[in-house]
């Protein structure tokens, strides 16, 4: 269990983080999603101890990151951002030098060790010194020693920052993989990611948690959600299609959002598919495609981090 | 106990690592070697002694150490390793520790290094083999000093130049302590007692105690309080500046 009660961190007149609670069970991937400067990384750092908040506290797995600062540090397994390493290590040697720091040893310290050298596929760098290593491998080798302990929880600060989609994709299932049983909490500003590994999201901006929802409950705040959009065949007066859309009791707007294309908006709580179905068979409308459209959670994200409606920086 | 070994290891082999520790050592002998023979005058003297030898120690450390010592905190800061050293099961009095150990230990290796010169003495004449152990034994304190010195300053920035000039200054006035320059600084308005507290403080005169063959256990403790105070003073930078 992670628990983060009433967390504020404050950098001069700055306040970083504000007011910060929530709490993660087992199994839970929390996407913790932000603008830059949001208070990810602060809200991180105080996690895993390595900043003492304000005011507020942190338990990981029962133990106080303040007051029993060393076993809680046992219990993360940590990724800073930017995945800072020693630079004149060889690969090796810098995940032999976290084994020893974690306290492995013998065969259980060859067995994690190769865990994680093949699961990452480190095997062809180990004698390389770090400092020579592609972006891509360096956060390799940072997941490398945070996952190195089999840790119950895992806070990793940006995962896939800077990486190409190929690794991206490599290291997103990773995380689905060691996911299971453990608490992870990751800072991303890529949203996609939100949907490809998390099972809840929180949502920072100002260092004020404005959104605490799973990915579908989020995307469900979209005006999108629930919306259809019609493409038409053959000769038609959009105007007219948007007014006869307009009367249905299901939808609250309808924009014309290409040449030959209307989509038309949900009002909350209902699913206006089947009515726009029988409407356009009625009125004899040639549909070239009739597409549901799902929640945009970029959208979502802009309107909570802006505070403006949604919709309203869409143009 | 473990978690101090554990950083000692890493911070020495990245010492060789790099080509720090040996263009280190290498200096230091050199340098050593030139004093003794030609500033010193090791032979003109007749003496059977390592007097103009561990002489111009103090001098050589002023320069050499905070080059060693510059890394050990600010190199941490400026790459970020910093974060991921605080953030792993060692208190921040092991990791200090360690890292100390493992640049003193590079000191005192390239002191360890300079046994020719004994040999030589000691082929040359019948020296006094205790004094110069003796001798021996307080350069290697005075190197740790100059070392605790430099861990507290190099914590303090992350910018290596600084770190190294700070080190320097400061220790030039812990060597100068008690002599005109320094005590020039307080006498005048500050009270006897701290004057003379001041002037305690003196490397110079510790070190020149110790390498005159004259154990004083008042010197040791001298050494041995002033790296452990530097120490602490080091886990306490960190731990207000740990994030900056």
């Amino acid at each position: 269990m992670l628990e983060i009660s009433r967390l504020t961190r404050r950098f001069g007149a700055l306040t970083a983080v504000d007011d910060i609670s929530f709490s993660v069970a087992p199994g839970e991937v929390l996407g913790f999603l932000g603008p830059n400067g949001a208070g990810k990384s602060t809200t991180m750092k105080m996690i895993t101890g390595f900043l003492a908040p304000t005011s507020g506290s942190v338990r990981v797995c029962g133990h106080d990151v303040e007051t029993d600062g060393l076993a809680a540090r046992r219990c993360i397994g940590y990724l800073p951002e930017g995945a800072p390493g020693y630079a004149e290590m060889t690969v090796r040697t810098f995940l032999e030098f976290i084994a020893d720091v974690r306290g492995l040893a013998g065969t259980e310290r060859r067995t994690r060790l190769d865990d994680v050298i093949a699961r990452l596929g480190l095997g062809g760098v180990l004698p390389q010194v770090i400092e020579t290593l592609s972006k891509g491998f360096r956060r390799r080798v940072g997941l490398a020693q945070a996952i190195l302990h089999d840790p119950p929880v895992l806070i990793l600060d940006e995962p896939t920052d800077g990486l190409d989609p190929n690794q991206k994709h490599e290291v997103r299932r990773l995380i689905r993989d060691v996911s299971k049983d453990k608490i992870i909490v990751i800072s991303t500003h890529i949203l996609e990611e939100v949907d490809a590994v998390c099972t809840r999201a929180i949502i920072v901006a100002g260092g004020r948690l404005l959104a605490d929802d799973t990915p579908r409950g989020l995307e469900a705040r979209s005006r999108w959600h629930g919306a259809v959009t019609l493409s038409l065949d053959g000769p038609v007066v959009l105007d007219t299609v948007r007014a006869r859309l307009l009367g249905l009791a299901e939808v609250a707007a309808a924009e014309t959002t290409g040449p030959k294309s209307v989509t038309a908006f949900a009002r909350a709580g209902t699913a206006p598919l089947p009515a726009i179905g029988a409407l356009a068979a009625r009125e004899g409308w040639k549909l070239a495609e009739l597409r549901p459209e799902s929640g945009r959670l970029d959208e979502v994200f802009r309107s909570i981090t802006t505070g403006r409606p949604m919709g309203a920086s869409d143009a | 106990m473990r978690n101090v070994a554990i950083i000692f290891r890493r911070e020495l082999a990245s010492y060789f690592a790099t080509p720090l520790a040996l263009v280190f050592i290498v200096i230091f002998l050199v340098l050593a070697g030139a004093f003794a023979f030609y500033l010193g005058g090791f032979y003109e003297r007749s003496q059977a002694d390592l007097a103009p030898f561990f002489n111009f120690h103090p001098w050589l450390y002023l320069f050499l150490i905070p080059a060693l010592a510059m890394r050990l905190w600010a190199e941490e800061r400026k790459s970020g390793s910093i974060e991921l050293l605080m953030t792993l099961p060692v208190t921040p009095w092991q990791a200090v520790l360690g890292k100390f150990l493992a640049a003193w230990c590079v000191a005192g290796l390239a002191l360890a290094l300079t046994f020719p010169i004994w040999i030589t003495v000691n082929y040359l004449g019948e020296p006094d083999n205790g004094a110069i152990l003796a001798a021996y034994l307080g350069s290697v304190l005075m190197a740790g000093g100059f070392l605790a010195i430099g861990s507290c300053l190099s914590a303090a920035t992350r910018n290596q130049v600084v770190a190294f000039i700070l080190t320097a200054v400061v220790c030039f006035a812990f060597l100068l302590a008690g002599f005109p320059l320094v005590q020039s600084l307080v006498t005048g308005w500050a009270p006897q007692a701290l004057v003379d507290a001041v002037a305690s403080l003196s490397f110079l005169t510790h070190f020149s105690a110790i390498s005159k063959g004259v154990i004083d256990l008042r010197d040791l403790v001298f050494f041995a309080s002033l790296i452990a105070a530097w120490l602490a003073a080091t886990v306490i930078v960190l731990d207000m500046k740990k994030a900056d």
